[in-house]
């Protein structure tokens, strides 16, 4: 008896480190990335926001119906320039595969705008976008940093506004379209 | 059939010696000193509350532990972001004055591996602080050590909380002394590549409601000679 029991302990010991071992803790929900291959090997991927159903937050001084409801934006001096809106963004299918960040700002006589775009199970793109918009409406913007699978791309991103034309009663007012172009950095020889 | 029992008994004393032993196994232990705490170099310290009731914004599942703010925020329910939270705050500088905001993403890794006592969360922060600049940070957390020594109590206690004092650096990597990645995007920080450190200081957490007082740090180490940045001593 007592050595089944010392035997059902070893066992027991080994099944629980067995299966933490095997099974993970952690698993992503993954949709399948669409990408497309562009000129020089560039991966394009795009992105978007319908407005107003992915907002998350608009955040901005003097701002007489805040997103969320109740969300109390802070009334400081120093921040009286800045503006920041939290999105979920989605894939070319539709399907939410993250969320995103956008910050504006006025830093003296020059605007900034940021993005962040975080997919939690493929990494992060921090893109610094050009203050103009080009012509057909584009913003343009430079990858300045990305996390895990973004981590040694560079390349661009561009924003756009883009109505909504189907006149659907359940449509969103229109979509932030957000296309991103980077390629791997050339290793050094 | 009596021996059956026996097996079985023992297997559930097996399992649960093994959680005990993982849990408190007395090699994974804190890192000690953060290399922030030895630098010579300039630092930029930012706070921030981590109760969720006092950031402008956080949202999550709304099925875990931290319960988003405010009540009406959309919630992050989809497959995709199911195991992610977001989060915008005021971070305040050394003198307790607004310093700018911070927005920070987070999710569950993949790689979290409890057997090395590694309960690894995947996070960013975007900071602007206005008239500097804005910052990217990238970095992995390890919450083992603050799961152990704070919400396992939580949990034991009758009142399921705990009250206390925890000090302890969440950043584990990607950097080789576990420090974040800190890349400048605009302003004075434009261009530049640094190192951080997010720590957290909590006195009271609720089993049921998360956090109830804990205030979280960043330290942001300035490449030397990186300009006109007010700064604070590393002791500050």
């Amino acid at each position: 008896m007592l050595k089944t029991f010392i035997v059902g302990i070893l066992l027991g010991v080994a099944g629980a480190a067995a299966a933490l071992y095997l099974y993970p803790v952690v698993d992503q929900h993954r949709e399948a990335s669409i990408v497309s291959v562009g000129p020089n090997g560039r991966n394009i991927e795009s992105f978007h926001v319908n407005v107003p159903m992915d907002r998350i937050l608009v955040g901005a001084h003097g701002n007489n119906n805040p997103l969320p409801a109740g969300m109390k934006w802070p009334k400081d001096e120093v921040l009286q320039d800045v503006r920041v809106e939290l999105f979920k963004i989605r894939n070319a299918r539709d399907t939410v595969v993250g969320v995103a960040a956008r910050t504006a700002a006025k830093e003296g006589s020059d605007d900034v705008i940021d993005w962040v775009l975080h997919l939690p199970a493929r990494g992060s793109v921090f893109v610094n976008m050009q203050a103009e918009a080009l012509e057909g409406g584009y913003r343009k913007g430079e990858l300045r940093a990305g996390s895990r699978e973004f981590g040694q791309l560079g390349g661009v991103m561009t924003e756009r506004w883009v109505p909504d034309t189907s006149g659907d009663e359940d449509a969103p007012s229109g979509r932030i379209e957000l296309v991103t172009t980077f390629v791997g950095s050339p290793e050094a020889i | 059939m009596k021996y059956l029992l026996t097996l079985c008994l023992g297997l559930l004393s097996g399992a649960a010696m093994f959680t005990a032993a993982m849990i408190y196994n007395p090699f994974v232990a804190d890192r000690g000193i953060s290399p922030m705490a030895v630098t010579d170099s300039e630092l930029i310290v930012l706070s921030f509350s981590n109760v969720p009731s006092d950031a402008i914004v956080f949202t999550n599942d709304g099925n875990s532990q931290k319960k988003p703010f405010p009540e009406k925020v959309l919630q992050l329910w989809e497959a995709s972001i199911r195991k992610s939270s977001a989060m915008a705050t005021v971070m305040r500088d050394a003198r307790g004055r607004t310093a700018g905001l911070g927005v920070k993403f987070s999710s569950d890794s993949e790689r979290t591996r409890l057997l090395h006592g590694e309960a690894l969360v995947d996070s960013v922060w975007y900071l602007y602080l206005p008239e500097r600049g804005s910052l990217f940070i990238e970095q992995f957390e390890n919450h083992w050590t603050f799961f152990r020594d704070v919400g396992l109590p939580a949990y034991q206690s009758g009142a399921k909380n705990w009250k206390g004092n925890w000090i302890g650096d969440l950043t584990a990597g990607p950097e080789a002394l576990g420090t974040a990645v800190v890349t400048g995007g605009t302003g004075a920080l434009k261009g530049l590549e640094m190192l951080a450190v997010e720590s957290l200081s909590a006195r009271a957490y609720s089993a049921e409601d998360g956090p109830i007082a804990a205030e979280g740090r960043l330290l942001i180490e300035l490449p030397p000679a990186s300009g006109d940045v007010e700064t604070a001593a590393p002791d500050e």
